[in-house]
């Protein structure tokens, strides 16, 4: 079986980069292809490198509060472009209430700050391919 | 080494094996009055004042920022009822990575993070209104961005008829850790360097009691840091702002009086403690003895803390309450010159009113109530702490000796080491909460299948819109010649080695934004990419 590509993001100008790379880490332990997009991302920037890479999935970190607008941004620009089979998920402080928000746009699940790393590297296995 | 246990249990945070007991063996090394003298006295182990909190306790210094200028002046002035004696304001993402609340990289962030978006003149005139600054200590929590905010802040302030020699306050202004871990660089590290350098020689000059850089810790442990990598990267970087007003052509007790530095508390109570004593005794040794200082208050290691918002966990939120109250009693008993107590609920959303009230409150028990400010470092003479402390000392001087071998502190993050050791922490106690080799209550021990109700603040939508509607505004009514005359000026003195400051303040004064002269310096200066350690 082909290992699996993610691409972790960090849009948007917060610098909060802990968890981000700890996933990164985690997913690439795991036996994951990870890429790590580095800080002060543009959601154009994100989605296009997730087309060059061919990745099966965006996680995508934000502990702005921007969480509305940049989900917005790329699961639109992905729908844009024509993309179907990829992945978007998230962490991040991400309030409860604006989870079913999120999913509306397509986004596959959230996961917040105290998340197991094993819980999201199980719901990759899962989701992806299936 | 008989009586060591191999148990990750007895392992604190920063990975020394702790005893099960501790006896005067332990501590028989120490020389009282060379290791821990009296309080006020080198090498301040016991504090850096005399008299300590007994004449007056710590400063309640709470965070008191909303997104817009009018609603976080409000709620400062609330904060100053309530009793707080000092203020901080923190900054927008926007604002803190120099761009206008109108630049397209900006949009979703405009007043984030629980900072206020300061793009001009006018919103630091609005922020500050009434307040008297004088005699309420402000702290600007700013970074990278530090010359251009201390240029509004003094313009406002001139404004205001304060006269500058009475401002007091503090600006965070520390870019080593932004390149370590807080990562809200532009320039490169150089030339980053020299505006903070221009911001203290500035200060020197005319703000004698304004405090021009706070050194932090605190964020190093928020990427992960642990608690003795806090204390020996913290200190390093502290000892190379002094090497670099030095080579300045400062005068080393010219301005080391006015440093003072910024911790945070983990967990782990005691070792917290030692942390901070450790770190009082270095900074005082090394002061004296490698930079040659005099002035007593060139030696004192003054440190504003805050709680651990790392620590706080979404699960089970009111938990933390109990947490911020053991974090800020260590503080206290560490003796902190101030402290931000956090609320509870900051790893679900921004805070509430009410979460703030209760996280201020919080200080004013330990302070009013506990007795803990009736006797001055009331741990001193223990086995245990003064065994840590002597233990941190000895781990922060091994650090010491690694950064040197790399050429020092700005070569060091150039080569990524910091990143590198403080992604691994983090990546390792992650690895440690959830193999449940530490415990974190309601995280990975007596977790409940909850949804915890509480409050949660709504940021008004309409907010940056309308942000973004009076910046262009105010764009639009300025002389555009003028503003390509600063703008031209503000070049030709970065180019230079002219202090930056006198530029910036006339370009503030004439509503240049914030994003317009950091553009200028981009453009100088060129930006910083780093090299994504993980």
């Amino acid at each position: 079986m082909l290992k699996k590509r993610i691409l972790i993001a960090k849009p948007g100008l917060d610098g909060h980069d802990r968890g981000a790379k700890i996933v990164a880490r985690a997913l690439r332990n795991a036996g994951m292809e990870v890429i790590y997009t580095g800080l002060h991302q543009t959601p154009k920037h994100i989605v296009n490198t997730a087309i060059d890479e061919d990745v099966d999935a965006i996680g995508l970190s934000v502990l702005s509060g921007a969480h509305k607008t940049v989900f917005a941004k790329v699961t639109s620009l992905l729908k844009e472009k024509g993309v179907e089979d990829l992945l978007v998920f998230g962490g991040g402080t991400i309030p409860k209430k604006d989870w079913n928000l999120l999913k509306a746009m397509g986004v596959g699940e959230i996961f917040t700050p105290g998340t197991d790393t094993q819980s999201i590297i199980d719901y990759l296995n899962n989701a992806i391919g299936k | 080494m008989d009586n060591q246990q191999n148990n990750k249990k007895h392992i604190n945070l920063s990975g020394f094996k702790i005893k099960a007991l501790y006896d005067p063996k332990d501590i028989s090394q120490i020389d009282f009055d060379n290791d821990i003298g009296e309080p006020g006295q080198y090498p301040y182990t016991r504090g850096v004042y005399k008299t300590m909190y007994r004449e007056r306790p710590w400063t309640i210094r709470q965070l008191g920022s909303l997104d817009s200028p009018a609603l976080a002046n409000e709620r400062i002035r609330q904060l100053i009822d309530m009793g707080a004696t000092g203020v901080s304001i923190c900054f927008d993402m926007p604002t803190i990575m120099g761009r206008d609340s109108d630049d397209p990289l900006a949009e979703g962030e405009v007043g984030s993070c629980g900072g206020v978006a300061v793009d001009s003149l006018a919103d630091m005139r609005n922020l500050l209104d009434g307040i008297a600054l004088d005699q309420i200590s402000v702290n600007l929590v700013s970074n990278s961005q530090s010359s251009v905010i201390l240029a509004m802040f003094v313009a406002a302030a001139k404004e205001q008829g304060a006269a500058l020699e009475k401002l007091s306050g503090t600006m965070q202004n520390d870019i080593l850790k932004e390149y370590q871990a807080q990562k809200s660089f532009y320039f490169p590290p150089r030339p980053s360097m020299r505006l903070t350098i221009d911001t203290i020689s500035f200060c020197n000059n005319f703000l004698p009691r304004f405090n021009p850089v706070s050194i932090s810790g605190y964020h190093l442990a928020s990427a992960g840091a642990t608690p003795v990598q806090e204390l020996a990267f913290t200190l390093a970087n502290g000892f190379t702002y002094v090497e670099e007003g030095i080579k300045a052509g400062l005068s080393v007790d010219s301005f080391a009086p006015r440093l003072s530095f910024f911790f945070k508390v983990h967990n782990d109570f005691f070792e917290n403690i030692a942390k901070y004593r450790a770190a009082r005794r270095i900074w005082a040794k090394i002061m004296r003895e490698k930079f040659k200082a005099t002035d007593e208050r060139s030696l004192r290691f003054r440190v504003h803390t805050q709680t651990s918002g790392s620590s706080l966990t979404a699960q089970q939120a009111e938990n933390n309450i109990i947490r911020i109250s053991l974090q800020a009693l260590s503080a206290t008993l560490a003796g902190t010159q101030s402290l931000h107590t956090n609320a509870f609920d900051e790893a679900l959303s921004i805070p509430t009113p009410r979460s703030e009230q209760l996280a201020l409150r919080t200080q004013q028990i330990i302070a009013h109530e506990s007795g803990v400010t009736n006797t001055i470092d009331p741990l001193a003479g223990s086995y245990y702490v003064e065994s840590l402390t002597n233990q941190m000392e000895k781990e922060c001087n091994q650090y010491f000796k690694e950064i040197e071998g790399l050429g020092g502190v700005i070569s060091a993050i150039e080569k990524g080491y910091f990143q590198k050791e403080i992604s691994d922490a983090a990546f390792n106690y992650q690895q440690d909460l959830e193999q449940k080799q530490r415990i974190i209550i309601g995280l990975n021990k007596y977790v409940q299948e909850e949804d915890t109700q509480v409050e949660l603040r709504e940021t008004d939508p309409a907010f940056e819109k309308n942000k973004i509607k009076s910046l262009i505004d105010l764009k639009k009514s300025r002389n555009p010649d003028l503003v390509k005359n600063h703008l031209n000026k503000i070049k030709k003195v970065i180019q230079g080695s002219d202090n930056v400051m006198p530029v910036l303040i006339a370009a503030v004064e004439a509503d240049l934004t914030l994003g317009e002269i950091i553009g200028v310096m981009r453009e100088v200066f060129g930006e910083f990419k780093e090299e994504s350690i993980y």
